[in-house]
């Protein structure tokens, strides 16, 4: 039996998950802005539209005719919104402090540079300068945050919960940035999936967003098409963004944890992420858009949180009471 | 007792550097460097101002980055501050040392025994070599703790015991820490940064090493643990709020073990177990580092959400070692302090070979009343505080401050002593570009387990404001690195 404190790896996974928050926000936002200046007034209004709703819980922000200097406050600095970046990158390094004896030192010095870093930044600042630069860097300061846990630290539990709390995260993000933009940009098309000029910036937008459109591009070349676009991002089972990629890692360490720990339940947990590894390793796009996109991501994401939710009952949040009985 | 300023009158950057009654670690009365000292005079008269301003640079965002800052709660986007860190190093030779490392053993073997022997059948209260009720009124004596057979009879496994210079140069002490003593990863913090920032001059000079501390620790731990095989060790901490975090995390990386908090213990059948992601896992030995108080809600303070509820049942049942063990502020009482001399002779049959320094009881009606008459002299102490609180320093007082304590006083006669306001030693420090001298104690460590170990060296505090005699963090203080040289 191989131990680890339950709130550690609550703490690793949670800094993981913020810290893959960050980067997408700082992606996200990043190829907005780089879009958005070649874009029609009322195309780039609802750009803006999607990624509040992508980033951002609406109902906290109703910031329907926001500017994307409005933006950038709200998705950066904004203290009332909980995945603003500042916020995530806080939160990242609120975990890190929980476990700093748990984690290699430089994964600490990383993540408390990065918070001090943003913490300094100001929005006139950063938008007077070059924007580019300032989310550029954040995403940057995240792969070396990965690099240095990745060559550093042995591959026990609490890298496995830091793996699971980065695939999950991706994963959930991908699926919400393809929801998102094909709701808009694709159910009101006709049969061809000829892409025009309009929307193709937006479908770009989208793969950059994801990172992924040098990756797509080695695929399928630079012909952008929606339904490649889904099958890329959802299905591709080496592409690290995609949803079909993450979940693999999330069951990967899921089996890891439950070898390591012999907990009972943990044949539950890993049973849950077989099922949706299973379910998009048998996928064919088609099938899924003839079937509706929407709801078949509403499905991978319902899973996630199952598995989420589980992975507490079992190795976090469970009663001490039942474990009792399994002393005795 | 500043009747005797005078300038060093010495180059730069010691144009500034004065001298006075307090003993100089740096210089002779005739404004030489001591020997231990003169390749670090040399070496600082050779660097520019800006040279030394860089250094201090590295070393201040070196401890930003490592995160060994604390909270300025005023302020509400909680902006973190360093804790102030001096360039220069203490130096101590081997001579001195020695001294030091057979004083400590002696008066630490000593609190022990008398630890026990309170606890026990209380022999040194009926042989009337300590009163009874100094004891029993002392606010840190645990009754529960009666009759209880600690592992090996060790009751303090960490001490950091105050030690400060007397102006003629002899180490004296001044504070027994016995409870939760901290510091430490300062210690090893501050060496870490020294080495970088003076690596050559380090390397010179022939020091003796402290990165085994945490495997010490570690060490001294485990020879406690009830357990037969492999002990589960882990350190208990209030957590991220509290001041010490850092230094908690820092030991618990240092030995390899968790720490937790209280949320992560839970009792059943006197047995402590730690939450863990493979369920409960027994835990052997827990190095606190909270407060007698807080440690079971059940047993003392009922509002503690730090503690265990069950862990003193299962302290007692023998299941679990803490360390330090409960009830041990007792013997780092300021009332008892002025009996250490007697208790090392009761219990050891030899002379201190460190001094303490002259002690008045306010609970003695004679003394009480030379402490009365002599507030502007004196320095008053309240015996259970700690941290640099609940304290009149006389020369630096107003009237009103020494009305205040007069009052405090006659109140609670047995809750205060004086001691005549001692010169502590200064030594140099760089500050605002130039070298000065400041006021510092020493603070090292002592860990107890099969046997004693004292660290070559410890914390040295200083009194960063000019002229002031607090070393406390939390009043202003700062550290520096200790050297203890192999000659």
């Amino acid at each position: 039996m191989n131990a680890m404190l339950s709130r550690v790896a609550d703490s690793l996974y949670w800094m993981s998950r913020y810290l893959e928050r960050a980067d997408h926000v700082a992606r996200q936002f990043d190829v907005h802005l780089t879009i958005v200046t070649e874009q029609a007034v009322d195309v780039a209004r609802r750009r803006r539209r999607r990624l509040i709703t992508c980033l951002v819980d609406e109902e906290a922000h109703p910031a329907a005719e926001a500017a994307d200097y409005d933006l950038a406050y709200l998705l950066t600095f904004d203290e009332d919104n909980p995945s603003s970046i500042v916020n995530c990158i806080a939160a990242a390094r609120e975990n890190a402090r929980q476990v700093r004896e748990q984690i290699n030192s430089q994964m600490w010095e990383q993540i408390n540079q990065m918070y001090l870093t943003v913490r300094n930044q100001s929005l006139v600042e950063l938008w007077s300068g070059q924007p580019h630069n300032f989310y550029h860097w954040i995403n940057q300061e995240v792969y070396r945050f990965q690099g240095i846990t990745d060559s550093r630290i042995a591959r026990d539990q609490g890298w496995h919960f830091i793996q699971i709390g980065r695939y999950l995260e991706r994963a959930a993000e991908t699926a919400d940035a393809l929801n998102v933009d094909f709701r808009e940009l694709y159910s009101n098309r006709l049969e061809t999936d000829a892409v025009d000029q309009q929307t193709y910036l937006d479908w770009v937008g989208l793969l950059r967003g994801c990172a992924a459109y040098e990756a797509y591009s080695k695929v399928y070349t630079a012909n952008v098409q929606p339904r490649h676009i889904v099958e890329f991002l959802l299905l591709n089972p080496i592409f690290p963004y995609s949803v079909h990629f993450g979940i693999n890692r999330v069951q990967s360490s899921l089996q890891v944890v439950g070898e390591e720990t012999e907990t009972p339940k943990s044949a539950r947990v890993y049973r849950l992420g077989g099922r949706l590894r299973a379910m998009l390793d048998y996928a064919q796009v088609d099938e899924i858009m003839e079937g509706g996109l929407g709801s078949y991501l509403l499905n991978i994401q319902n899973q996630c949180g199952q598995i989420h939710q589980l992975i507490y009952e079992t190795y976090i949040a469970y009663s001490i009471e039942d474990k009792l009985k399994a002393v005795q | 007792m500043r009747e005797d300023v005078r300038p060093a009158a010495l180059p730069a950057p010691f144009t500034a550097y004065q001298l006075d009654d307090a003993y100089d670690e740096m210089f002779t009365a005739d404004s030489l460097p001591r020997p231990q000292y003169e390749l670090l005079y040399r070496r600082l008269l050779e660097l520019t101002p800006a040279e030394l301003e860089t250094r201090q640079q590295t070393a201040d965002l070196s401890f930003l980055h490592q995160g060994i800052t604390f909270t300025v709660y005023s302020d509400a986007r909680g902006t973190e501050r360093i804790f102030p860190y001096d360039l220069l190093p203490r130096i101590i030779t081997a001579g001195e040392w020695e001294t030091i490392e057979r004083g400590l053993v002696q008066r630490i073997t000593a609190l022990n025994l008398f630890l026990h022997d309170i606890y026990h059948r209380g022999q040194i209260l009926a042989d009337k070599v300590v009163p009874f009720d100094l004891v029993y009124s002392s606010k840190h004596y645990r009754r529960e703790m009666r009759g209880l057979d600690v592992p090996h009879g060790v009751y303090v496994a960490v001490t950091g015991t105050d030690l400060i210079r007397l102006t003629d140069g002899r180490f004296a002490v001044l504070e027994d820490n016995l409870r939760v003593p901290s510091g430490a990863s300062y210690m090893l913090a501050n060496r870490q940064v020294m080495k970088r920032v003076f690596p050559g001059l380090f390397s010179h000079y022939d020091v003796r090493p402290l990165e085994f501390y945490g495997q010490a620790l570690q060490t001294t731990l485990a020879a406690l643990s009830p357990a037969k095989e492999e002990s589960n060790i882990v350190l208990l901490s209030p957590g991220v709020y509290n001041s010490a975090y850092f230094e908690h995390t820092f030991l618990a990386r240092q030995m390899g073990i968790p720490l937790v908090e209280g949320r992560d213990l839970a009792v059943h059948d006197n047995v402590v177990y730690m939450r863990t992601t493979a369920g409960l896992r027994r835990v052997d030995v827990i190095y606190r580092r909270i407060d007698d108080d807080f440690v079971d809600p059940l047993i003392f303070r009922k509002d503690s959400m730090l503690g265990i509820a069950g862990l003193f049942n299962a302290y007692r049942s023998g299941n679990v070692t803490l360390a330090n063990a409960i009830g041990t502020g007792v013997a780092d009482d300021k009332a008892v302090y002025a009996y250490v001399p007697a208790i090392i002779r009761y219990y050891l049959g030899e002379e201190p070979i460190l001094p303490n320094i002259e002690t008045y009881q306010c609970g003695d009606e004679k003394e009480c009343g030379y402490v009365l008459a002599n507030l502007d002299q004196l320095v008053v102490k309240a015996v259970g505080e700690s941290g640099g609180y609940g304290m009149l320093v006389g020369p630096h007082s107003t009237a009103e401050e020494q009305e205040k304590f007069r009052s405090l006083i006659l109140e609670n006669p047995r809750n205060y002593i004086a001691q005549p306001t001692i010169n502590l030693s200064r030594a140099p420090c760089f500050l605002d570009g130039q070298v000065e001298a400041r006021h510092v104690d020493l603070r090292p460590y002592i860990l107890y387990g099969k046997r004693v170990t004292i660290l070559p060296g410890g914390l040295t505090r200083v009194a960063l404001r000019r002229g002031s005699l607090v070393v406390n963090s939390s009043q202003g203080g700062g550290s520096k690195d200790t050297w203890v040289l192999n000659w």
